[in-house]
């Protein structure tokens, strides 16, 4: 910035700080400085009714000033670092089977005709335009004890001799919601890489005796490595630090980082160690980004 | 010809209607059932208007839509206007930390933005939360999808009309004025809407900044399906459902781009 700006006249360098300033001081007070206290806070110790306690208190019996009492807290009992793992697992797992279910359909609207894509694409596009809720209330429906689903699926398994089960409220019902909500996440990237495929490459590889799996597996497969880690990225950060789904679909024992957080600020009102665990999944979604950019060569979300 | 635009298996097209079909049915079911003469969303009895008359007359409802629309209304003009500013920011001088500041909040899982917003909101402004707490929180986010698409828009103009512009003797608000604000009013009407759009149906972030007084469109649908699940939320789905479809076809009026996902 500094050694343009040395470039412009005084009147372009006034116009530039007019047109930047305001959006500038605006995200200067409502995101970077909350990110700030955050930081701050996890190392405050939590105050009497909740919230933080005071830096500096009359009461010398109050615990005041800053503490690493959190952060020992946090590595100190095994449970933290649990609910970090499975969160991980569940956004692995989310991962792989958006992959899966992304993968035919950008591939079918990489290779259709220019002319019916955008219709392809906008369909993938238009279910996001309902509600986050909606569309996890939908699953809240089909996976209710009365469903027609649950009671296909509790058949079928009594044809086996296995006991009926509950789909709702359970890590299935979770795992199904958080794919339904982020799968777009990963058709998008994935068709915007395949789409540049040369078509004559596959020609190529036919004509040197390639069959039809081979010229996935050797050519479409790797070439499309760059869209799968971003679309990855954009399906994993989000899941990471989710509360909602398993909040509506998931049962007690469902708990990830997100309701962990959630309770910490909303429930018991620890302030100092919810920020140490905001803390933690921040740090833990910097270090997915940069694996997925140093990997996919993606430029991030809006390249 | 190509045989590439032919590779279109039969697998491949099971598999991708098979994708398609799980991503409409759901919905499907939320709409079908809201017309459903039956207190469960178990099986289809008859059709009704009932759950949409009920939906009429639940005070608490209409108050959350009210409040929905107020918020959306001034936090997406506000952040139209910074984040336009903030478009041509990143795409004329490329200042790098004012993009890192627009994007990163919109890349973060959204319960990072949402608690620390509280922390802020409370531990240092000592403000009681609210509708003023829920629009700056709004703001913050949509400010990020504006800029994006306007400067999306600017980059795919030709500099030279700008420089023609200053050549003529127009000075910076003039050619702003009368040369690169029609030029980019697509891309800002678009990124209104859009803002509209994404403050109508934000959850999360409400979540941790409405406080207990003010209650929303989607946190009143959270508390219902957490305390008791009615046709009635099905009702006020399609509602919602039908309101923010044509607010994103409407904006892809203007700026094509946000419907192909390059957005």
């Amino acid at each position: 910035m500094s050694d343009e700006s040395a470039n412009l006249s005084p009147a372009a360098r006034l116009t530039k700080w007019l047109v930047s300033g305001p959006p500038f001081i605006f995200l200067l007070l409502f995101f970077v400085a909350p990110s700030m206290i955050m930081v701050l806070a996890s190392f405050r110790y939590p105050g009497e009714f909740g919230g933080l306690a005071p830096i500096a208190a009359a009461d010398p019996n109050i615990l005041q000033g800053f503490t690493l009492e959190t952060y020992q807290f946090f590595f100190g009992d095994l449970i933290y670092s649990e609910i970090f793992v499975k969160s991980f697992l569940v956004a692995t797992a989310t991962t792989l089977i958006c992959l899966l279910l992304a993968y035919p359909l950008a591939l079918l609207i990489a290779r259709s005709p220019k002319t019916s894509r955008d219709l392809m694409v906008l369909l993938v596009i238009l279910p996001f335009a309902s509600n986050f809720l909606i569309r996890v209330y939908a699953w809240m429906i089909i996976l209710g004890p009365q469903s027609a689903f649950s009671q296909l699926v509790n058949s079928l398994l009594a044809v086996f001799g296995a006991g009926p089960v509950h789909l709702l409220f359970s890590p299935f019902a979770v795992l199904v919601g958080m794919v339904y909500v982020h799968l777009p996440f990963m058709v998008l990237p994935l068709y915007t890489n395949l789409e540049k495929h040369d078509p004559a490459l596959l020609d190529a590889a036919q004509d040197l005796g390639a069959n039809a799996w081979q010229r996935f597996w050797r050519v479409t497969f790797p070439l499309s490595l760059p869209g799968i880690f971003s679309g990855s990225a954009l399906v994993f950060i989000p899941v990471l630090g989710m509360f909602a789904i398993p909040d509506i679909l998931g049962g007690t024992g469902d708990m990830l980082i997100g309701n962990l957080i959630k309770e910490q600020f909303l429930g018991t009102r620890d302030w100092p160690f919810g920020s140490t665990l905001s803390i933690m999944l921040t740090i833990a979604v910097l270090l997915i980004a940069w694996l997925a950019a140093k990997f996919g060569g993606s430029r991030g979300r809006y390249a | 010809m190509h045989k590439g635009s032919g590779r279109r298996g039969p697998w491949l097209w099971t598999g991708a209607l098979t994708v398609y079909a799980f991503l409409y049915v759901p919905l499907a079911i939320v709409i079908a059932y809201s017309f459903n003469d039956s207190r469960l969303n178990a099986e289809w009895v008859g059709f009704t208007w009932r759950w949409y008359e009920v939906l009429l007359h639940d005070q608490d409802m209409l108050a959350a839509a009210g409040n929905s629309l107020f918020i959306a209304l001034v936090s997406s003009c506000i952040a139209t206007i910074l984040g336009t500013m903030a478009g041509i920011a990143m795409h004329r001088y490329g200042m790098k930390v004012l993009t890192f500041m627009v994007l990163t909040p919109v890349a973060m899982p959204e319960i990072l933005l949402g608690v620390s917003l509280l922390l802020f909101f409370i531990q240092v402004l000592n403000l009681t939360l609210g509708m003023i707490s829920i629009i700056f929180a709004h703001i913050t986010f949509s400010i990020c999808f504006v800029a994006v698409i306007v400067r999306a828009r600017l980059a795919g103009m030709d500099e030279s009309i700008f420089e023609a512009a200053r050549d003529l003797g127009a000075s910076p608000w003039e050619t702003f004025r009368y040369v690169t604000f029609p030029l980019i009013l697509p891309g800002v009407i678009a990124g209104g809407l859009m803002a509209f759009t994404l403050s109508i149906d934000d959850f999360v972030i409400t979540f941790f900044t409405a406080g207990v007084g003010v209650q929303t469109l989607p946190l009143r649908i959270y508390s219902m399906i957490k305390i008791a699940v009615t046709p009635e939320v099905n009702a006020v789905s399609t509602l919602l459902m039908l309101l923010t479809l044509t607010l994103i076809l409407l904006a892809s009026k203007f700026a094509p781009d946000v419907l192909k996902g390059k957005v």
